[in-house]
């Protein structure tokens, strides 16, 4: 069915994995007026856009552009005249835009299958015409290899009802589109591979291919006939991760073209099908069936959201509409929204859940042409409107030159806000327009009054039947432990949150683990990286929805005031008392059946797989009877019943219901004793569960309350409150981290990778659900639950005078096993400070053991030897290497001044290299010590809080790391508490000290793979010498994401560990997020290689290595480098006390306090003495495998053996085949990196700069420089502004040396890492990212000074402007994008508006906003001062209070605020500071000064600090 | 973890011990009472670590940050209870355990470690000051008959296990009391007896037979006994002392510690003595041969008795003040050691080789030493001593307690007659499931492993405990 040559699934690599992100645009003309040049501008506008697409290892061969136009009826017509067809007048036809295989029998049999199937509908097939392609377009060979014929088929409409509605003939073609579809289903995957229909309307007509921009029309002479015209066209420019020949996902789709990532889909998916057994429309009528699967399997995200759109514009709603029902605005949270529009929000939350994830879609249906945001805001799309009527709307701005004097509105989408351009009314309706429009259709707020019932509205029920069973007999059941007691419930109900701790997780991985493990931990949760950003859950709370509705749901089709009909929850956790108001629900189709999930304990383990049949059973029985909520519950074990898996039995009844198309005919409620913590909530609702009572939990915490466990706190009520607020916030944050804002989506949405379950038990129970090293069976499942089971009920004495001890989080003997243990602590402490290699031998004994004694994957690894060994001495030296070693990202301010340097010493001793963390670096570490030491890290890392990252800062870098993840909590951000915060990190971090420093979940320059590639362009351009590396974390489809990264020109991918440490991380993401590395790296090897990406990228590796044999297996599997943390820290004297998030350190590593710091006895020797005891071993291995050189070794799979390791009756299931897997490759595809990337930096315009500066440079004396700009001219000024950095050094040169005047549009990045001494004056517009990074000197941007635009009212700049800013000013005249001066802690700035979230995590600098803001302003911000000019009186509704107040001026402000107007005035001729200087006074009452709490606490007491000393 | 910075706030304080005056003058308790808020504070200083040294340490594997915690807060039953699940007899070890723990407590890393014995001492004793230690007798019998031979620390521990597993057990001891080594071994200032009676009422009343004065293989035949049993568990300990050959060893006036100390011991328990002859130590002077713990027994006993002077000398060097290089943390250090009776007056000496003692009367009136010197042994191994010449002396000596340790279980009766197969140091062979070569005869604490410490004794006991039961079921063990 498709075009389609990706790979098949083999080893790690899986295609359905695969990401793409993008530029998109159209232009329309706004009239509806058809023309040519309207697609010639589009594909200019697509040119422009090349940087946000990428190229695979073959330079010619695009990821994918495509135009979609007006059917181009005048054009056709005079071809089809030639061909000898006759077109029925326009409107009467369809036209199919068909990829057919270059086999003329194949062809042959694809077109006679088209013609059966437009005959079957009654329509008429006219003809064929195979569309030209020019034969001097130069497409790359890889493009070229899997090039099809494309046709175009002409169908006429045939037979037709007597009355029909204007889309009938658009129905027509699509269900001859998806019966063709389905067809071809029957033909075998290599010949399905070459078909694909583009397009297939009487409205629209779509030109793709798999191309470079410019390739478009070079390739398709069609584009450049006079002849051809339209009213608009939209045009995509794809990035994908991988390389391969995919004609097909090239976008646009037939109604869309989509830049981010929809990352519900799984669930959506699984949605549609439950939805088609209740489809049902007259338009369709009864052959319904025939169109199914609404939503195929395999396809992109984006494929799969225009395939759910069409179908619902098909079927009657307006293209806006079903945009709004698809990517619904966050509406939740949002108070000032008119009530009618959340009503209807509300309504079609019944009906569907939002398709959740970044996403600037621009979508069309041949009449309406339109685009839309996200709720968030994720994705830049900016518009132009021209005097002559032209909309240019794209990623960004300046993709087309317009003439300054003919531009009429500057504007950009908003966070969840529309635009639509109706061509037949010649006008563009707004957001509020076309929404009041849409909310009216039907009386929506009535309909959910009426039949909408709240919880709290719906009468008690029963009290609840006590359990007969003794708690502590039901506690071991369900398998909890003292940790669980002690260590997660009881904090949560003391602290109202997650517990926190520290390092990384060493335990065994439940498959391997030999105690009863719950079935929960064998699922990791998945997390956004890269391909999209997580979320800020808390700062940016706005988006995020608990909300969720319990009720069998309606058909998508209608709209009836029943679909409403259901019961409203503001959370999914209920009380016991929610629950049984639940259960006694009478009304229609609201009744509630509970469901037991019990089974008899004497049944064995066999006894599971019968007992899920009969829940099953069951299910669908109490479905025939209408009930529409089931509730599985666990009460009433006993000895003699055994509850199911609760998570087995929840996701098992959701495949069942989905399987059986019963899905959507009622809500899954579970009440059960199992779910505790964070993680076990999420997968619930993630496998299907709307609402879960975790009646044992209550039970266990009320009778700790009772036994006075609770820190005094005793009120029942209070107690559940907080728990339940806890394990709201913790899936809050699960959700976020895989950027999910919404309950809804979540649900089903089985975002989880399974590691170590059998493939029969996720086909059948969890299905969809990737699982690649098999492992335990359903039997085995059971055989932990009966172990569980026997501890209630054996009459074992072990477990009568408590719980088990656990030993997951802490070290206990007889708990989870460790890899560190007291044991191996010690014996590494001793012989890394004694020198002692044969007690380091014995520490890695140990270690190698515990490992085989099925702690990790690698335990079960055999090394091949060579029966021969080499002279040892043959081998390369340990001195060598010792170079690919790393120390792990750890901070100064995680770990003390002591701990930083002495790795940093050790490794520029060794050779290899130390890495920054996040937060900086003294710049007096830059400099080598008198003795010789250097304690500058080789790696300064870039994270996503910026911290101390300025242009000085990157010069003094060998590699600059962009970490995306880090193991211990991907996909979350961290914070310094202010009182850590002390005088030397905060100079280091560039902030002030005792002020709180957020690092938020996502870069907020990332949202995108593009966007990567975009920073990884700023970096290489401020230090071209210094190579650049992104820090990615495993996880299921991290090799995906590797390649889109290879493709965005990284110089080195670290593949991070899940299990890595932390300073502070909630634990359920220490031990519930990411997998193992062996998992993750195997993966990136492959997909790298298969993508022939492989050679120009270097692997390293790094979670929990510690042993020679570890290094090697990593080798074997793709690392050349490889990173250490956790065992260095040791052997400096850690000796995981995992309480590094307190600050108590003991042996003064992760600490700031003095004293505990004067303990620190760790010398860098030691660490030295460790990495070459590491180096010796890997030498004495290579030596036994036959290998002189590591090289040598890299991704030599064949090598490793996992026959006969596997003994335990658990891991025996395991199958490693997908690890060890060796992509069939020819042998001029490399297996490691053999040459450099290009980063494209060779032309850029600051090398222009640098020419033109170079007197200054000289003599210092002030130079002006004029010049164009346009958006491909990206990045302006950081390379001019790391080389001043390298000479001139942290200061720069004096103010004014060198002036930059530009006119036109700047490109993204525009003045990144700008230093004192340079001004970049702009007249014109600018991108995304300007100013980010900038440590010093100005940005000016203003309109060009022809343009007749009031800049007050326009957009001038884009969004995530002075990232991570650390000093200069900056003046905008004009309004700018959302997150403005986001992590900003230096700069001054004044902009004249700006949109959402701005001043976000700002800790210092000042920000003058002369307009609106937008909502969530300073959310986060805990330092620098803000000024809003708020003349319209809403700001106090707009701001974010949880950490800022409101304050009137004082003097020093006022004298400030003036200061800065005037200069804004200068620069920028602004009409808003002329007029507010001109009405000081006036314009003094309407500014609004916005402090945080905290930054003003810390300045009082640092100017009474001051006074003391003055007086004293 | 209660408090966080506890550790860097309070220094480490230990119980005082009674002026020595005062506690020479009597066979009580050593140590002042400490104040339960203050010990209290000292739990806080536990650190509760994510790798508890402490608790590996530890042979019983004793939960000590969980109960350090616990006792922090106050929270005494609970602290019991943790206690209690691995550990039988927390007051005997709180009070006389060497505390391995203590040496590799992480704050000892840098600073005194946590007063971990103490707290486990006290919730000890809150827990029977408060009635939280009641007997648990088991819910039902098995009807399976345990002989438990050997009333030392292992044989109680395995004693309690197995009746709280249900099987019907009787406790052989061949002395008048049950405790072996607790009762008559240790010196009653370091562990009154009345401690030992205590946690017996509380066994018995678990439904455990105690049979003192029943010294099988000698007064009752083991055939009688594995007829009447299902399963016999041998805790006889290792009571056959090391000997020092040399001339002059027949002369009276010399005995081996444990004469010296079990008569003691039973002296003050109102055993009948009349029968045997007295070793005193008062008025005499003693030399005590054997620089450990039972020598320092010795000394604290003489000093009570009323020596003239007393004399302790050891074969090997004198260990360093402070932790050896050698014993880095947390390893167990090599360091000086003096206990509480080296206080109360005595000499010592190190690296003496003791040559011949020459009497009078056939009576022991002297000792002849010669001084040693150690030397690093160049191919390792153990160094090497070597006389220094001209350094003879010799010491005035009419009472000799030999404190040198001990060789082996004690062969003849019991075993010869069970004819259990011995390992090459003469201990009682048993497999990995505490099995001897005998079919269903068991073996556990110093018979088993040779001389040791009592916690290892009580670990052992319980470990054994689990073995029996778990042959006993022909399946799996319901012992922890």
């Amino acid at each position: 069915m498709m075009q389609n040559s990706l790979p098949d699934k083999q080893g790690l690599y899986d295609p359905f994995l695969e990401h793409d992100a993008c530029g998109i645009g159209f232009v329309a003309s706004i009239d509806g007026k058809k023309s040519h040049g309207i697609i010639s501008m589009a594909l200019e506008v697509l040119v422009n856009l090349t940087h946000r697409g990428a190229t695979g290892a073959d330079p010619l061969t695009g990821d994918g552009a495509g135009l979609l136009m007006q059917l181009p009826d005048a054009f056709l017509r005079a071809e089809c005249k030639a061909l000898k067809i006759n077109l029925p007048p326009e409107g009467r036809y369809g036209v199919g835009m068909i990829f057919l295989p270059k086999n003329p029998h194949l062809q042959d049999s694809y077109r006679r299958h088209v013609e059966q199937i437009i005959a079957d509908e009654g329509q008429q097939l006219l003809g064929w015409r195979a569309v030209p392609i020019s034969p001097d377009a130069q497409i790359g060979y890889t493009a070229k290899a899997s090039e099809p014929a494309v046709f175009q088929v002409f169908i006429g409409q045939g037979i037709t009802p007597d009355e029909v509605d204007e889309l009938w003939l658009e129905r027509k073609l699509f269900v001859i589109r998806r019966r063709i579809e389905n067809a071809v289903l029957g033909y075998s995957k290599e010949e399905v591979k070459s078909f694909h229909i583009a397009s297939m309307s009487s409205r629209t007509l779509l030109y793709k291919g798999m191309f470079l921009a410019e390739q478009v029309a070079a390739y398709y002479p069609d584009l450049s006939e006079p002849a051809m015209v339209s009213a608009f066209a939209m045009v995509h420019q794809r990035y994908s991760t991988n390389t391969f020949p995919t004609w097909d996902l090239a976008h646009p789709f037939r109604m869309i073209c989509h830049n981010g990532e929809i990352n519900t889909l799984r669930g959506n998916i699984n949605w549609m099908h439950a939805r088609e057994a209740v489809l049902a429309s007259p338009l369709f009528g009864d052959g319904m069936k025939r169109l199914f699967p609404i939503v195929p399997e395999g396809i992109s995200d984006s494929a799969s959201f225009d395939r759910a759109l069409e179908f619902l514009v098909l079927s009657g709603r307006s293209l806006p509409h079903a945009m709004m029902m698809m990517i619904p605005e966050a509406w939740e949270n949002h108070r000032q929204m008119d009530p009618d529009r959340r009503a209807f929000y509300q309504y079609h939350g019944s009906i569907m859940e939002p398709w959740d994830g970044p996403a600037a879609v621009a979508f069309t249906d041949g009449r309406y042409i339109g685009a839309t945001l996200d709720r968030n805001g994720l994705r830049p799309a900016r518009y132009l409107i021209t005097k002559s009527g032209l909309c240019i709307l794209a990623s960004e701005a300046g993709t087309i030159a317009v003439p300054p004097e003919e531009e009429v509105q500057h504007g950009r989408l908003q966070p969840g806000r529309m635009f639509v351009i109706d061509l037949q009314q010649g006008r563009i309706i707004d957001d509020g327009e076309i929404k009041a429009e849409i909310v009216a259709r039907q009386p929506y707020r009535q309909w959910v009054e009426e039949n909408l019932i709240p919880l709290d509205a719906l009468p008690d029920g029963m009290p609840v039947v006590e359990e007969q069973e003794p708690l502590q007999a039901r506690a071991h059941l369900f398998g909890y432990t003292e940790e669980d007691i002690h260590l997660i419930l009881a904090p949560m109900v003391q602290t109202g949150e997650e517990p926190v701790g520290s390092m990384g997780n060493d335990a065994a991985l439940a498959v391997l683990s030999d105690r009863p493990v719950l079935l929960f931990n064998y699922f990791k949760q998945l997390f956004a990286q890269v391909t999209n950003p997580p979320i800020d859950p808390i700062r940016e709370e706005l988006v995020m929805s608990l909300y969720t509705q319990l009720g069998p749901a309606g058909n998508l089709l209608a709209e009836t005031p029943d679909h409403v009909r259901r019961i409203g929850l503001s959370q999914p956790i209920l009380t016991n008392r929610d629950l049984e108001k639940i259960r006694a629900v009478t009304m229609d189709p609201l009744r509630a059946k509970t469901l037991s999930i019990l089974y008899p304990a004497d049944a064995g383990p066999e006894g599971l797989k019968q007992a899920m049949v009969r829940l099953c059973n069951e299910v669908s029985v109490s479905l025939a009877a209408g009930y529409g909520v089931l509730i599985l519950s666990d009460r009433g074990c006993s000895a003699a019943r055994i509850p199911i898996p609760v998570l087995l039995a929840t996701s098992g009844v959701h495949h069942h219901m989905i399987r059986s198309g019963s899905r959507n005919q009622a809500s899954i409620v579970v009440e059960t004793g199992e779910a505790r913590e964070v993680n076990h909530f999420a997968l619930l609702v993630g496998y299907g569960a709307s609402a879960v009572n975790p009646y044992m939990a209550f039970e266990l915490l009320t009778d700790l309350a009772g036994r006075q466990l609770l820190g005094g706190e005793q009120d029942p009520e209070q107690i559940r409150y907080r728990y339940i607020k806890a394990i709201n916030k913790g899936m809050l944050k699960v959700f976020s981290k895989m950027g999910i804002s919404t309950l809804r989506s979540y649900c089903g949405a089985q975002i989880f990778e399974a590691v170590g379950l059998d493939r029969h038990v996720v086909e059948r129970y969890f299905t969809g659900t990737v699982s690649r090293i098999e492992g335990i069976n359903l039997e085995a499942i059971a055989k932990d639950a009966l172990r569980r089971h026997q501890r209630a009920y054996s009459g074992s004495l072990a477990y009568q005078d408590g719980l088990d001890v656990g030993g997951e989080y802490k070290f206990r003997r007889d708990g989870e096993r460790h890899m560190w243990t007291p044991t191996t602590i010690s014996l590494l402490q001793r012989a890394t400070r004694e020198n002692d290699y044969g007690l380091f031998k014995e520490f890695s004994r140990t270690i190698d053991e515990q490992s085989q004694a099925l702690c990790t994957l690698r335990g079960l690894f055999r090394l091949k030897r060579v029966p021969t060994p080499i002279p040892l001495d043959e081998v390369e030296p340990a001195s060598e290497l010792v170079k690919r070693f790393v120390t792990g990202a750890m901070s100064f301010g995680s770990i003390s001044k002591e701990a930083h340097e002495t790795l940093a010493i050790a490794m520029n001793r060794l050779g290899g290299r130390s890495n920054t963390g996040e937060g900086g670096e003294d710049p007096q570490r830059f400099k080598p010590r008198p003795n010789g030491d250097f304690a500058r890290s080789a790696i300064k890392q870039v994270a996503s809080g910026r911290f101390g990252v300025s242009s000085h800062y990157l010069v003094n870098a060998t590699e600059m790391q962009i970490k995306i993840a880090q193991g211990a909590k991907p996909g979350e951000g961290g914070q310094l508490p202010g009182h850590k915060v002390n005088e030397v990190i905060a100079r280091t971090r560039n902030t002030t000290p005792g002020v709180t420093l957020i690092s938020p979940p996502p870069h907020h320059d990332i949202y995108s793979i593009e966007d990567l590639a975009q920073l990884i362009f700023d970096l290489k351009n401020v230090n071209p010498a210094a190579r650049v590396s992104v820090k990615l974390v495993a996880e299921v489809g991290v090799g995906t994401v590797a390649a889109g990264v290879a493709k965005g020109h990284a110089d080195m991918i670290l593949i991070a560990g899940g299990d890595g440490g932390t300073g502070a991380s909630p634990l359920s993401s220490i031990k519930h997020a990411g997998i193992p590395w062996e998992l993750g790296l195997a993966e990136t090897q492959q997909t790298l290689v298969l993508n022939d990406l492989r050679g120009r990228v270097r692997l390293q590796t790094d979670g929990q290595l510690r042993t020679g044999r570890d290094v090697v297996i990593a080798a074997l599997l793709g690392a050349e480098e490889f990173g250490f943390a956790t065992a260095p820290l040791v052997v400096e004297g850690c000796v995981m006390m995992r309480k590094c998030h307190l600050g108590t350190c003991p042996t003064g590593i992760a600490t700031q306090d003095l004293a505990l710091r004067k303990k620190f006895t760790g010398e860098p020797q030691h660490v030295i003495n460790f990495f070459y005891f590491v180096a010796n071993e890997v030498r004495e291995i290579m030596a036994a495998m036959g290998f002189r050189r590591l090289d040598d070794m890299v991704g030599r799979v064949e090598l490793i053996r996992t026959e006969q390791a596997v003994k335990h009756w658990k891991a025996m299931g395991l199958d490693f085949t997908t690890i060890l897997h060796k992509p069939d490759v020819p042998s001029n595809i490399a297996t490691r990196c053999i040459q450099p990337q290009d980063h494209g930096i060779d032309h850029v315009l600051d090398l222009k700069l640098m020419d033109l500066a170079e007197r200054a440079f000289n003599n210092k004396k002030p130079i002006e420089i004029r010049l164009p700009i346009q958006n491909t001219d990206r990045t302006v000024g950081a390379m001019l502004g790391g080389e001043i950095s390298k000479r001139f050094g942290v200061d720069g040169l004096p103010a004014e040396t060198i002036t930059c005047h530009f006119e036109g549009v700047a490109g993204q990045s525009f003045g990144a890492f700008n230093v004192n001494g340079v001004s970049l004056h702009l007249q014109g517009a600018a991108n995304d990212y300007v100013g980010k990074g900038m440590s010093g000197g100005r940005i000016v941007v203003r309109p060009h000074r022809h343009s007749a635009l009031v800049a007050e009212e326009n957009i001038i700049v884009g969004n995530t402007l002075l990232y991570g800013a650390t000093g200069g000013e900056a003046y905008f005249r004009g309004i700018a994008g959302e997150r403005f001066a986001v992590r900003n802690s230096g700069a001054s700035a004044v902009v004249e508006g700006v949109g959402d979230h701005g001043c976000e995590y700002m800790t210092g600098g000042v920000v003058v906003v002369l307009g609106r803001t937008g909502r969530n302003f300073a959310a986060g911000m805990s330092g620098g001062v803000a000024f809003v000019y708020d003349r319209r009186g809403d700001f106090s509704a707009l701001y974010n209070p949880a950490m800022v107040t409101l304050q009137p001026m004082d003097d020093a402000d006022e004298k400030q605020l003036r200061r800065l107007l005037e200069r804004h005035r200068a620069y920028t001729e602004s009409a808003v500071a002329t007029h507010i200087l001109a009405h000081w006074q006036a314009a003094m009452a309407l500014f609004v000064k916005v402090m945080p709490v905290e930054y003003q606490r810390v300045l009082a007491q640092l100017k009474a600090v001051r006074e003391r000393e003055q007086h004293g | 973890m209660g408090k966080i910075t506890g550790f860097m706030e309070l220094e480490r304080a230990t119980p005082a011990l009674r002026p020595v005056a005062e506690r020479i003058a009597d066979w009580d308790a050593l140590y002042k009472p400490f104040a339960e808020e203050r010990l209290q504070e000292q739990a806080s200083r536990c650190m509760d670590c994510g790798v508890p040294f402490c608790h590996n340490g530890c042979s019983l594997g004793n939960l000590i940050p969980v109960w350090n915690d616990w006792a922090y807060r106050g929270e005494w039953a609970l602290a019991v209870e943790a206690l209690h699940r691995t550990n039988n007899f927390p007051e005997f070890t709180g009070h006389i355990c060497p505390a391995l723990c203590e040496a590799s407590c992480v704050v000892g890393i840098n600073q005194e470690p946590v007063t971990i014995r103490e707290v486990e001492r006290t919730i000890a004793e809150q827990g029977f000051a408060r009635g939280l230690i009641v007997p648990r007798p088991p819910q039902e019998l098995t009807g399976k008959r345990v002989a438990v031979i050997g009333s030392g620390p292992a044989g109680l521990a395995a004693a309690q296990q197995l009746t709280r597993a249900g099987h019907t057990v009787t406790l052989y001891e061949k002395a008048a009391h049950a405790g072996g080594l607790l009762r008559y071994g240790i010196p009653a200032f370091k562990l009154e007896k009345h401690i030992i009676d205590r946690r017996l009422q509380q066994m018995l009343a678990e439904g455990l037979t105690v049979r003192t004065g029943v010294h099988v293989g000698v007064d009752l035949p083991v055939a009688q006994l594995r007829q009447e049993n299902d399963a016999i568990l041998l805790t006889g300990g290792a009571e056959q002392p090391r000997d020092l050959p040399i001339p002059g060893r027949s002369l009276s006036g010399i005995h081996f510690a444990m004469e010296f100390l079990g008569q003691q011991n039973r002296r003050l328990g109102g055993e009948d003595l009349s029968r045997e002859q007295a070793i005193l130590a008062t008025d005499r002077h003693v030399v005590v041969v054997g620089g450990g713990d039972t020598g320092a027994d010795c000394v604290g006993t003489s000093v009570r008795q009323g020596a003239k002077s007393v004399t302790q000398i050891e074969l090997l060097p004198k260990p360093p003040k402070d932790r050896a290089p050698e014993t880095p943390w947390p390893l167990w250090p090599m360091q000086l050691r003096l206990s509480s009776s080296h206080q109360e007056g005595c000499s010592q000496e190190w690296s003496i080789l003791t040559k011949y003692f020459e009497g009078e009367d056939d009576r022991v009136r002297r000792l002849h030493c010669v001084r040693l010197r150690w030397q690093e042994n160049e191919g390792g191994g153990r160094p090497q001593m070597t006389e220094i010449a001209d350094s003879a002396f010799s010491l005035d000596a009419d009472l000799v307690l030999l404190a040198m340790g001990f060789v082996s279980p004690v062969k003849s009766g019991l075993l010869e007659e069970l004819a259990v197969a011995l390992d090459e140091r003469g201990n009682v062979r048993v497999n990995d499931r505490y099995m001897t070569s005998v079919e269903g005869v068991f073996a556990a604490g110093d018979m088993a492993t040779g001389q040791s410490l009592v916690l290892k004794a009580i670990y052992g006991g319980r470990q054994a405990a689990r073995e029996v039961d778990a042959w006993l079921r022909g399946g799996e063990t319901v012992l922890p």
